[in-house]
């Protein structure tokens, strides 16, 4: 076991590496000068190149990289252009925004995933199955930012039962757990959650028909085991891929919930991310970025041994 | 058997000058491979109806400067967010007074084009870098698959976001970053494919003919990878819509006055209270078009696994 | 037609077609972090001959190396050491390029349906070769039927079909037939006929035996089935864990093997002959590992006749009749083995 951490953690690195240098390409690939955005309109040469200096611009790239890198392992993600405080911290405080939406988001789709998956899967080419697959494939082929519409139309404009916007009363970026905050975070959470439910489930009926269809099932109903003992087996089987998926899902959400986060005015990275943009505050954007990336590597490592320290069938040598 | 057996007059193949020219007989022709995919998909109602619900859409954006009822562009301020159903405007009227329904027969063309071009190309670049990393192998395999995975350490809506916002906004930004998406995605199913078919005997045996790789990627390898590829391109379809429209929605994509569904569903939000029904349309018609391709792919997909 | 009327002929009839001399091949295999590496003695180290016009038997068991060695003559894996010589010229030497070598030897593999392109025609698989070689597509596609008919298959019904429409016999039948459109001089069969039914086998190999005739071909006859191989070989090789232990002509080996796995293979084989039964005890237990073989002779840890200096020296092929020779300590004379016959000068 240990030596399989080992080399996920061999296999990481690299990864780590090549992300690392696409985020710091991401600056080179905008337009115009890095500085530009920063700089007054009738800054002189002097200014300019004086300014470069400064940041480093005129150094060779893969130089600029190493400085960069540098100072990013030392948790120095630069500064935002627009505010003039460090990335790290504004990114991490949105990031613990993001992480509380998209947890909730994970969860209710894992729920309800598992949930229509399993019948899909235990009443396989039923009535129910087709219903269950068609919520599956509605899930997985919604435009998430009009479902939080719709949501929104439905459930605050037409109905006015909870909040459209923001993550808490005051319009302030800190969530707390009160009812207030609570009602705030239903309508982004249940949006967020349809994407993680077609996926799951679709994974758990293909899991569970394939689980049903395997010899030992059989061996086990005829051996005089009950419904529920069989259930349990197939539970069993499917927990390690289920959980693996749903680990896979957070991340895809945490790095993809920009939409919505715009769609709600929910102050996590994903609206950090389009203040960044339109600001063409790229240090914010690398930082926020890189963050997410990074977060989403581990994430995966983190699935990876999770898994095989769960399911005995995966190999670890 | 009815049809005389030309063959029999001929020697073997050693004294080729016995193969003098005959008059075609009639031979029988099975209807291969795709032929039976066809037959297959056509028994199928959901990707049927999947499809004819895609065809039409098309069509539709297509046609769409001769067919719309008005002019998609001109507004009028005093008939500003008219109701789904008045007389004038079938499908309601939107914040500067613009006919709906001309609007999205427009918007079609720009998210249709926005939405499948990234999938394209990226089939086009994806299938060769996979078929090259898969056929070759070895260290070439190593790097290019090495590389493709640090893409799919991020997520794709985060890599399409991070690039077009680091590009800046517009159509072929857009594109660019989303074909960007999705190239490593089909680099990665076109490599698995092409190294379990580089180990199939046929492939032994037709570069034990002597043909070059060249020759046997061509011939040998091509026709039995890009089924696969295809299908799982076509699934990408859907992805992509949303993505497109998305950035689109965002500010990254399309600007205005142009009308695409993501940049429609934008500037109408603002008009969710005063008439939601409307303010929905643009995307029940990314939802529509989404739901179809999904459906259209996953039966192609179910059409394929046909006995070979 | 005799092979020595071939124009393509060098050497005469009396040089081999084919010369393995040394021919290694091992497998690295990765462990852990990619460092420590363990190979797979695949080839270890093997000589052989193939005589013009004859068909040369390969037995062993599954993993002996018998695939691997048709993989290597055929340059489909590279080999590590050793040269391999096709009428007196290396193969993919300056005299003998690959793409040369290729035409004049073809190969037949033991699944027919992996070896077809599931989507090509019939008669667009065998005409592959010969239009890669030059042939008009028209004039490949006419010589494509015509191969079809003369392995017994009705080019009107078969040419347009696809290889998931033939049985396994027809695809067979089809696989000869596109190794004969490059019309090769040897042909390379590994298990070409294990994966059919007895019956279908039976016609299969018939053809075999007419098309060597017909054609003057020479085949390399990979098997582990020895009743085919003792009715379709004119000499056989054991092989056993990537070494040759016994080679000689068909009725000497299968009829009084000298070396005791030969001897071993020959008594677990069903029969229902109560004469062909034998005293020699079956073979017991799976091979050894090929990645770390036993010492000595490979094969002691299994023989009957092991005895402690098996586990010391490695025997060598020696000679022991006409054209037989035998790797074992206990037919070599002067070997320190106890059932080892004396050196003529001491026996005498």
């Amino acid at each position: 076991m240990l030596t399989f951490v080992g080399k996920r953690l061999v296999y990481v690195a690299p990864v780590a590496i090549g992300v690392s240098i696409v985020c710091f390409l991401l600056v080179h690939l905008a337009p115009g000068d890095p500085l530009s955005a920063i700089l007054p309109v009738d800054a002189t040469q002097e200014t300019i190149e004086q300014m470069r200096a400064a940041y480093g611009f005129d150094k060779p790239l893969p130089v600029q990289y190493a400085l960069w890198l540098w100072r990013v392992l030392q948790g120095d993600l630069g500064t935002s252009i627009a505010t003039g405080r460090p990335v790290i911290g504004e990114v991490g405080r949105a990031v613990v925004n993001s992480l509380i939406l998209a947890s909730v988001a994970t969860l209710i789709g894992f729920a309800f995933g598992t949930f229509f998956g399993f019948v899909a899967g235990y009443f396989r080419n039923s009535p129910l199955d087709r219903a269950a697959s068609a919520i599956a494939v509605f899930g997985v082929s919604v435009p998430h930012y009009w479902l939080g519409m719709v949501m929104v139309i439905v459930f605050s404009a037409t109905l006015g039962w909870l909040p459209p916007t923001g993550a808490g009363p005051d319009g302030s970026g800190n969530w707390r757990p009160d009812l207030a905050h609570l009602r705030h975070l239903i309508l982004p959470a249940i949006t967020m959650s349809v994407i993680p439910m077609g996926v799951i489930a679709r994974t758990v009926r293909a899991l569970v028909g394939d689980i049903l269809s395997q010899d030992f099932v059989s061996a086990l109903r005829a051996k005089g085991l009950g419904e529920f003992g069989v259930f349990r087996h197939v539970v069993k089987n499917a927990a390690p891929t289920a959980l693996a998926v749903m680990g896979l899902q957070l991340g895809y959400l945490l790095g993809g919930s920009i939409l919505i986060e715009t769609v709600f005015a929910w102050p996590g990275t994903g609206f950090l991310l389009n203040a960044a943009i339109f600001q063409r505050d790229l240090p914010l954007l690398q930082g926020s970025i890189l963050v997410l990336a990074m977060f989403f590597v581990l994430l995966n490592l983190a699935v990876d041994i999770l898994q095989t320290a769960l399911d005995p069938r995966i190999e670890r040598g | 058997m009815s049809a005389p057996v030309q063959t029999a007059s001929l020697t073997a193949p050693a004294l080729p000058a016995a193969a003098a020219p005959a008059p075609a007989p009639a031979f029988e022709r099975s209807p291969g491979y795709w032929g039976h995919v066809g037959r297959k998909l056509l028994r199928d109602p959901v990707a049927i109806g999947a499809g004819l619900v895609i065809l039409t859409i098309v069509a539709v954006a297509i046609l769409s400067p001769w067919i719309t009822p008005m002019d998609p562009y001109r507004g009028s301020m005093l008939r500003r967010l008219r109701p789904i159903g008045d007389p004038t405007y079938i499908l309601g009227s939107d914040e500067l007074g613009r006919d709906m329904l001309s609007r999205l027969m427009v918007a079609g063309r720009l998210s249709l084009f926005m939405g499948v071009t990234p999938v394209i190309l990226a089939f086009l670049i994806g299938s060769a870098i996979g078929i090259v990393a898969g056929y070759v192998g070895g260290w070439l395999n190593t790097i290019l698959m090495r590389t493709i995975d640090v893409f799919f350490a991020f997520p794709s809506v985060l890599l399409a976001i991070a690039l077009s916002g680091a590009l800046g906004a517009g159509i072929f930004n857009a594109i660019v970053s989303l074909t960007c998406v999705f190239v490593p995605q089909i680099a990665r199913v076109a490599e698995s494919v092409t190294t379990q078919i580089r180990q199939r005997d046929y492939v032994d045996a037709a570069r034990l003919s002597g043909a070059s790789s060249f020759t046997i990627v061509r011939v040998q390898v091509l026709g039995n990878v890009l089924g696969p590829i295809f299908v799982y391109a076509t699934s990408l379809i859907s992805v992509s819509m949303i993505l497109a429209s998305g950035l689109s929605f965002l500010g990254l994509g399309v600007k205005p006055p142009e009308p695409e569904w993501g940049l429609m569903l934008n500037t109408l939000r603002t008009a969710i209270y005063v008439n939601p029904l409307v303010a929905a349309l643009p995307g029940l018609a990314i939802f529509l078009v989404s739901i179809s391709f999904n459906l259209f792919s996953d039966g192609l997909r179910s059409a394929m696994e046909v006995k070979e | 037609m005799t092979p020595a009327l071939d124009p393509r002929d060098r050497g005469g009839p009396g040089q081999p077609l084919v010369s393995v001399r040394g021919l290694v091949k091992h497998f690295p295999i990765k462990k852990g972090l990619g460092r420590a590496r363990a190979v797979v003695q695949a080839v270890d180290g093997i000589d052989f001959d193939i005589l013009k016009g004859e068909t040369l038997g390969v037995v062993g068991e599954s993993g002996c190396g018998k695939s691997t060695t048709a993989r290597l003559l055929m340059g489909l894996i590279p080999h590590d050491r050793g040269d391999l010589l096709f009428d007196g010229e290396a193969i993919g030497g300056r005299d003998l390029p690959l793409r040369d070598f290729r035409r004049q030897a073809q190969m037949v593999f033991q699944d027919s349906y992996s070896s077809l392109n599931p989507r090509m025609t019939i008669e667009a698989s065998i005409s592959f070769g010969p239009r890669v070689h030059g042939t008009p597509a028209r004039r490949a596609i006419e010589e494509a039927r015509a191969l079809l008919a003369r392995v017994g298959l009705e080019p009107a019904r078969f040419a347009g079909r696809y290889p998931h429409e033939l049985s396994g016999g027809q695809r067979q039948r089809v696989n000869i037939a596109r190794a004969l459109a490059l019309n090769p001089r040897l042909v390379v069969l590994d298990e070409a006929v294990s994966a059919l039914d007895k019956s279908v086998e039976a016609q299969v190999l018939n053809l075999l035996l007419d098309l060597k005739e017909e054609f003057g071909l020479t085949y390399l006859f990979i098997s582990h089935d020895l009743n085919v191989v003792r009715f379709i070989c004119d000499r056989v090789a054991v092989m056993y864990l990537g070494r040759v232990v016994e080679i000689g002509p068909a009725e000497a080996v299968l009829g009084a093997p000298a070396h005791p796995y030969t001897a071993a293979l020959l008594a677990s084989m069903p029969s229902l002959d109560p004469d062909r039964r034998t005293e020699e005890p079956p073979l017991a237990g799976d091979p050894p590992n090929p990645i770390d073989p036993p010492s000595g002779c490979r094969f002691h840890p299994r023989c009957a006749w092991g005895e402690p200096v098996c586990a010391k020296e490695d025997p060598a092929l020696a000679d022991i009749g006409p054209h037989h020779a035998v790797a074992c300590l206990a037919r070599q004379p002067g070997a320190a083995h106890s059932r080892a016959p004396l050196l003529e000068r001491e026996a005498a």
